[in-house]
């Protein structure tokens, strides 16, 4: 059988040498994690998709109630965008502190993109309290339908960023920069990234386009 | 305090369902109780429900689907009588139980039937043919099984407590609304989806991870088994798919639950939206249920012609035009919708032009039967069956896919027998092929020949009974999901499916005889080889059943058709006698994650159904919790010392060397 000694090492064999470029076996727990983690964000960002295709088909249904340029507020949007840009930032200052092991300023990085990220969500929760109050609700229109779960979707997921953040803060605390923690990490940090991806295309797609018509 | 639910949720005036959920209930509790008076419970929790092992995982999945393959069935059985009695009549069905039956028995047979078949297949073959040890995220893998059990155990409850969907497999709106639909029948169907939805892109995620990232070394490829590709093929669609399921029903669920707007009749709401969305995953849907068949019937047919695939590479690029096809023909299921000619033509066009790499395969399944050494055991007869079957299938559905011909079949019974000609012939009999063929894999034992060919016969002989009439009836004008009808003309052909329905009931008995009968005979039917149809890929090189660690060492790939090589080339060389150095492995170690996981999903689920809050609460910080605990734990792996190993693979080396100077030649 051939699954003899050679099997299982790295070396090359030379039988194999210039002919084809042999695959060299399973990855890394690293890349495998990593890749499985990219395959997931973009499913992920299928599923926006979804509801930004929603949000394209229903803008326009108002059914008597206000229109995008009459309830966004531009100043809100604005600060909500540089705190989820800066959060991506201080994210990557936290994941650079986690490659070198440095607790402090790992624990720095990680504290400040969760306040960013938590400022975000009280301006997204004040702006969608506000429009409930004045009776602009998600069930008054098809659009206001759109609006709420596009941008609530995205809340969600920065929810639950938020959750995995502080779970993480604690692994390290716990653990400190163990390699899975590290992976975990990592794929945090991809997440938490994604997330200002979208959060680019919701403020083009709603807040930008919506403020113009 | 408990939500909607009250006593009248539990249908004491129909007798029906009340008999059949206590009769499972019953049964259920006779094997419960049979399993720890018998003390097998500690063997089960260790060696079964929280195994991370991905052949035990797929085991689970397959028996899943076969169990409810049964109560999809009864389903079947009871709509065949149903329409054969119907006639200027009300049958023996209440309208609103009829309803219930159709919608369940199409989502079962598609959500908990055909799906976890393939992917269980797909979860216990893949790993073994890259020459792994395990899928990318073994306890993942674990969760993804566990709520797909949670959805069908939700869409089970509902026979009991409270009622079924009547809306059809597939939910549309306005009807699926709360205004026409209040009950909790949509609820149950949504959210057992949604759950059981997680779980697939999960394995989804898990098997493209495995395929792309963890083939043992050498396996380029073009090296692959065609079932590999067709696995990639498969969950890339999953992937890409199951998360637009995801978005719309989550939709439908805000506007049943909050109040929301986006499907319903008033306030801008899109209906059509719906269809649009459903059917950009539904269209996908069937081509990830079906490739993996189209991969099962390429091994299948190689092992059994004892030649190598024909046009591997043709079918590699077919599987793949396939993947990428299926995502450009979903308008087709409402071409009469009002789209307009031109969109009309464009999806009818694409509709048509996904036929050309199916037929590219058929032809070389056919030209690798031609001039090989054909043995007709069952997994092959299964492979012959569905070559038949699905041409006829095949050609109904590019009929269908010809605009003006679907304005005059769309919604006729003429449709129902088409997707049930290709699901069936090609899904259903891919799973049973792939079932035959890997079960001695599995289990160390062969299938009863004699049961696997009277099993075949009935359920091939039984589908044209009852298909054939179904065509016939919709070219007749018979639309489907009739109650009960007037049309005299429809009758005799509604009767002769009954019949065939009969004979396909006699088809799946005799698959579980078969079952019952193979171990009751399990010595006398025992593989030690590993390799009982003298086969050509890396999952017959090892043990059967295979050991934990599946290879002993990580196989080196030289070529395609990996396994036969090293065959050949061993007895050229009169090979074996090298004794190899072993080494220690690492592999994961068990965990209850995923059931926890479950567990908390079903309350969650059920309590979301029933709109009991503090539940839902309650089971999503459970479920949270379960995470971070998962997420604390300090040791994932165990190791499995060098000695160990060598004992169990000297074993399995013994046995093969036998066998080994006889291959090619039986």
């Amino acid at each position: 059988m051939a699954m003899t000694a050679t099997a299982g090492h790295a070396h090359a064999d030379p039988h194999h040498i210039g002919v084809v470029i042999e695959h060299p076996g399973p990855a890394s727990k690293r890349i495998v994690t990593a890749y499985g983690f990219w395959v997931f964000l973009l499913s992920d960002i299928v599923m926006f998709s979804c509801f930004f295709a929603a949000y394209a088909v229903l803008s326009g249904q108002t059914a008597g109630g206000p229109r995008g340029s009459e309830i966004f507020e531009q100043r809100n949007v604005a600060i909500e965008t540089v705190c989820l840009l800066l959060s991506s930032f201080t994210c990557g200052m936290a994941s650079i502190a986690a490659d070198v092991r440095n607790r402090f300023w790992f624990y720095l990085g990680m504290t400040v993109t969760c306040l960013l990220g938590v400022i975000f969500l009280v301006i997204e929760f004040r702006e969608f309290a506000d429009l409930v109050a004045r009776g602009y609700g998600p069930s008054r229109s098809a659009f206001l339908t759109a609006f709420f779960s596009l941008v609530g979707c995205h809340g969600l997921h920065v929810s639950a960023g938020v959750l995995w953040l502080l779970t993480m803060m604690a692994q390290v605390f716990a653990k400190g920069f163990r390699a899975d923690i590290l992976r975990r990490m990592m794929c945090f940090a991809l997440f938490w990234h994604a997330l200002d991806i979208i959060w680019v295309a919701v403020f083009s797609v709603v807040y930008l386009l919506g403020s113009g018509a | 305090m408990l939500g909607k639910l009250d006593w009248s949720a539990i249908p004491f005036d129909q007798p029906i369902p009340l008999i059949a959920g206590a009769v499972v209930l019953v049964a259920i509790l006779g094997v419960l109780i049979w399993v720890v008076v018998k003390g097998h419970l500690p063997y089960l929790w260790h060696e079964w429900i929280t195994s991370v092992d991905h052949k035990r995982i797929g085991v689970m999945y397959i028996l899943l689907a076969s169990v409810m393959l049964l109560r999809g069935g009864s389903d079947a059985i009871m709509m065949r009588i149903q329409q054969a009695v119907a006639y200027q009549s009300q049958g023996y069905l209440p309208p609103e139980h009829y309803n219930q039956i159709f919608s369940a028995h199409g989502t079962i047979m598609i959500f908990f039937v055909a799906m976890p078949f393939v992917i269980g297949l797909m979860n216990l073959v893949v790993p073994l043919q890259l020459g792994v040890r395990d899928v990318a995220f073994p306890t993942l893998n674990s969760v993804g099984f566990w709520l797909t059990a949670t959805g069908a155990l939700l869409v089970n409850l509902s026979l009991v407590i409270g009622e079924f969907a009547r809306t059809g497999w597939l939910a549309f709106p306005p009807l699926s609304e709360l205004s026409y639909s209040p009950g909790v029948g949509v609820d149950y169907y949504a959210w057992s989806l949604q759950i059981s939805g997680v779980g697939t892109l999960v394995a989804g995620i898990n098997l493209v991870t495995t395929v792309l990232k963890l083939r043992t070394r050498g396996m380029n490829y073009l090296r692959m088994p065609m079932f590999c590709w067709t696995t990639l093929a498969s969950n890339l669609l999953i992937v890409a798919a199951f998360p637009i399921l995801t978005a719309t029903l989550a939709m439908l669920l805000l506007d049943r639950y909050l109040g929301f707007h986006f499907f319903t009749n008033e306030a801008g709401g899109n209906v059509m939206m719906f269809m649009n969305l459903i059917w950009a995953w539904g269209h996908p849907e069937v081509y990830i249920l079906v490739l993996p068949a189209f991969g099962i019937f390429s091994e299948v047919v190689s092992t059994f012609s004892g030649k190598a695939l024909f046009g591997y590479r043709s079918m590699v690029l077919a599987t793949m035009a396939i993947c990428v096809i299926s995502f450009m023909v979903w308008l087709h299921h409402f071409f009469t919708m009002g789209a307009g000619p031109d969109v009309n033509a464009i999806f009818g066009i694409a509709s048509m032009i996904i036929a050309v790499p199916t037929g590219v395969k058929i032809y070389n399944w056919l030209f690798t039967m031609y001039g090989g050494r054909i043995r007709f055991a069952t997994p092959m007869l299964w492979a012959v069956g569905f070559m038949v079957t699905f041409i006829v299938g095949g050609l109904t559905g590019v009929l269908l896919a010809v605009p003006p011909a679907d304005f005059m079949l769309h919604n006729s019974m003429f449709l129902v027998a088409h997707f049930h000609n290709v699901i069936i012939g090609g899904v259903l009999f891919g799973a049973f092929a792939g079932f035959e063929y890997w079960f001695p894999k599995a289990f160390g034992f062969r299938l009863d020949e004699r049961w696997g060919k009277a099993a075949f016969w009935f359920t091939f002989l039984g589908f044209f009974i009852t298909f054939i009439p179904l065509y016939v009836a919709g070219m007749l004008g018979m639309t489907r999901r009739m109650q009960h009808y007037d049309v005299a003309a429809w009758r005799p052909w509604m009767i002769v499916a009954a019949i065939g329905m009969a004979v396909l009931t006699i088809g799946v008995i005799c698959q579980i005889m078969q079952l019952v009968v193979s171990i009751r005979n399990r010595e006398a039917l025992r593989d030690r080889t590993g390799d009982p149809w003298d086969g050509r890929s890396l999952e017959w090189a090892t043990a059967s059943p295979p050991p934990v660690f599946n290879f002993a060492f990580n196989p080196d790939v030289r070529g395609e058709d990996a396994y036969w090589d090293m065959k050949i080339h061993a007895r050229q060389q009169s090979l074996g006698h090298d004794v190899p150095e072993y080494q220690d492995i690492e592999m994961p170690r068990n965990s209850p994650t995923g059931f926890v996981c479950a567990f908390f999903a079903t309350i969650m689920g059920f309590a979301l159904i029933w709109h009991i809050w503090w539940m839902v609460i309650l089971g999503g910080i459970g479920a949270f919790a379960t995470f971070v605990v998962f997420a604390w734990r300090d040791h994932d792996e165990y190791v499995i010392p060098a000695d160990e190993v060598a004992a169990i693979d000297r074993v399995n080396l013994e046995e093969r060397r036998s066998l080994v100077s006889m291959a090619g030649t039986i």
